[in-house]
């Protein structure tokens, strides 16, 4: 099968920085896979010149076999790509039934048709499944400001899930949340993983979550790509080891 | 349950705006009619600040434009109809042009290009004197005619004013229930987060500045038959202060926000008046500790209010969780 997304000798400097140098990869339908690398290594940077909210100097980014280069990042959602971002990205001032909904209506009709359709664009019941699914329910009518920390990054998560993506890109989900908290969102990823096929690249920190969640990681190191392959083979990699996990 | 509470409270409403001009002199009238409309300019002010979060410093320059394109078309023998829709598209248009520097600046550089612009019109007005009269402004406005009724009297005027004012709130209710609301709020609260779940938040940027500007122009459109003779002081810098004040005094972001604020802005400073050379300081010091203590405006005041007399117990979440570990 086709990759869902391929990444092509990009390239973004900032100044007389290469945060991201050359980096060529693809990510195959269902796949999980992780990327990882110390701090500065170009992986947000990566991350937000695939999602259009950083224009690459070269290279081509592609979802599904499109070329999606430097198209915006609404557009790209409207194509299939879900993402999750390192700081909390909730609305702190909508409900969580309101920011689930928020997350799919804009996939519902047009424009105009949804001015004159239902206030809910006929997606309550699939945001409450989506809330039942990340073990929110209780939480349903709360304004999402006033969640415990590790409940946004739930919520986060299902936003990011709502309008059925078929790539989501997790920015260090597991950032910042407690392991109960973790154990539960690392179970609902690869429960959604396994119902809906749908392929994640995860940025993390963690590395007992990245190497428990993904089936493939890719590290980086100064914008470069220094290594790739299963958890087992990273863990077990000199240069990897030298670069970022230490002796 | 609570929509049927919803409902009588809103019919309650409308039936003291019907029996609140009754038996009052022309003056209370004319205030009430004030109050109705420069509501109507606070609530599309209240679309583009309070639900859109985009500052705008420009709503009484959009009266403005409402205000002379109704005067010079019903001056010129048209009915106040054409003027006022006429008004209206032509605030939709400029607001909609307002909005492309929100695409590229925010905040108080944002406040200052919207105040530059309400200068600009303010100059315009007061400069070309074959279209606004300049200095001298326009006069003798006719108030429209409905269905053969006249308005020239004041209490037809207040329940023409309280008909468009109810469909204009009928209108607004409905963009702020849509999904285009909630999309709003989202641009309000997050906008990079929010393109990145397929709002288009430049489109909805300049939507927001077009609607509120279009609120602002109905307001002139009422303004110009109520008073029956605009200058370009009518509109200068202070009135968009003014219609801020409403918005922010009532509850930004509310939809009965700007009602309650206009009420504290126009008719307030009435009832201080038996404090002689005393009410505008005493006005400023409420306006002072209202904001300080509750800068969610009056609605935010109820509902704190609310809270402290029924509290909610809230169980957290995580602790049945946390007891498992």
């Amino acid at each position: 099968m086709p990759p869902v997304l391929t990444v092509r000798d990009l390239s973004k400097a900032f100044g007389a920085i290469r945060a991201v140098d050359g980096v060529s990869f693809d990510v195959h339908p269902g796949e999980i896979l992780g990327l990882i690398g110390p701090n500065g290594s170009g992986k947000s940077t990566l991350f937000n010149c695939i999602l259009g909210q950083l224009a690459p100097d070269t290279g081509r980014v592609e979802v599904n076999g499109r070329d999606v280069s430097g198209r915006r990042a609404c557009d790209l959602n409207k194509l299939g790509v879900g993402r999750t971002f390192q700081q909390l990205s909730v609305f702190p001032q909508m409900t969580v039934l309101d920011n689930i909904i928020v997350a799919g209506q804009e996939h519902r009709g047009t424009m105009i048709g949804r001015l004159f359709g239902a206030p809910d664009a006929g997606l309550t019941a699939e945001a409450d499944r989506m809330i039942e699914f990340f073990r929110l329910s209780h939480l349903r009518d709360e304004m999402a400001g006033s969640l415990s920390y590790g409940q946004q990054k739930l919520v986060d998560a299902a936003m990011a899930f709502m309008a059925g993506p078929s790539l989501v890109l997790l920015d260090e989900p597991a950032g910042g949340v407690n392991l109960t908290m973790l154990a539960n969102l690392k179970d609902r990823l690869v429960a959604y993983n396994r119902e809906h096929a749908t392929t994640f690249v995860v940025i993390e920190h963690n590395m007992e979550f990245v190497m428990a969640l993904c089936s493939r990681i890719i590290v980086l190191a100064e914008g470069r790509v220094i290594a790739e392959g299963t958890p087992e083979e990273i863990r077990s990699n000199q240069t990897v080891i030298d670069a970022y996990l230490g002796g | 349950m609570r929509g049927t509470l919803r409902i009588v409270f809103l019919l309650l409403g409308l039936g003291v705006l019907v029996v609140a001009p009754l038996g009052q002199g022309n003056y209370v009238i004319y205030l009430l009619c004030s109050w109705l409309i420069f509501t109507i300019a606070a609530m599309g002010l209240n679309l583009t600040l309070g639900y859109a979060g985009q500052i705008s410093l420009a709503q009484a320059s959009f009266m403005a434009i409402g205000a002379y394109t109704t005067a010079i078309v019903t001056l010129a023998g048209w009915p106040w109809v054409v003027g006022m829709l006429l008004g209206v598209v032509e605030c939709l248009i400029v607001g909609l042009l307002l909005g492309f520097p929100a695409l590229r600046v925010k905040g108080h550089f944002l406040a200052f290009v919207t105040l530059a612009f309400n200068v600009l019109v303010f100059l315009v007005s007061r400069n070309e004197e074959w279209l606004t009269g300049g200095i001298y402004g326009l006069s003798g406005m006719p108030r429209p005619s409905v269905l053969g009724f006249s308005t020239m009297k004041q209490l037809p005027f207040y329940y023409f004013t309280l008909f468009v004012f109810v469909v204009f709130a009928a209108l607004m209710y409905g963009i702020i229930r849509s999904p285009w609301g909630r999309a709003f709020k989202a641009l309000r609260e997050n906008p990079i987060r929010a393109e990145s779940l397929g709002v288009d938040t430049r489109r909805l940027t300049l939507l927001a500045f077009a609607i509120g500007s279009a609120g602002g122009g109905l307001a002139g459109a009422l303004v110009s038959p109520l008073v029956q003779y605009i200058d370009p002081t009518s509109f200068a810098f202070g009135h968009s202060l003014r219609i801020l004040l409403m918005v922010v005094v009532g509850g930004s972001g509310y939809f009965f926000g700007p009602m309650l604020g206009a009420a504290i802005v126009i008719l307030m400073p009435e009832f201080l008046r038996f404090t002689e050379g005393y009410y505008l300081m005493i006005y400023a010091v409420l306006v002072i500790v209202l904001m300080v203590y509750c800068p969610s405006g009056l609605i935010g005041l109820g509902a704190k209010l609310r809270d402290l007399v029924r509290r909610k117990p809230v169980e957290r979440g995580d602790l049945k969780a946390g007891a498992q570990l």
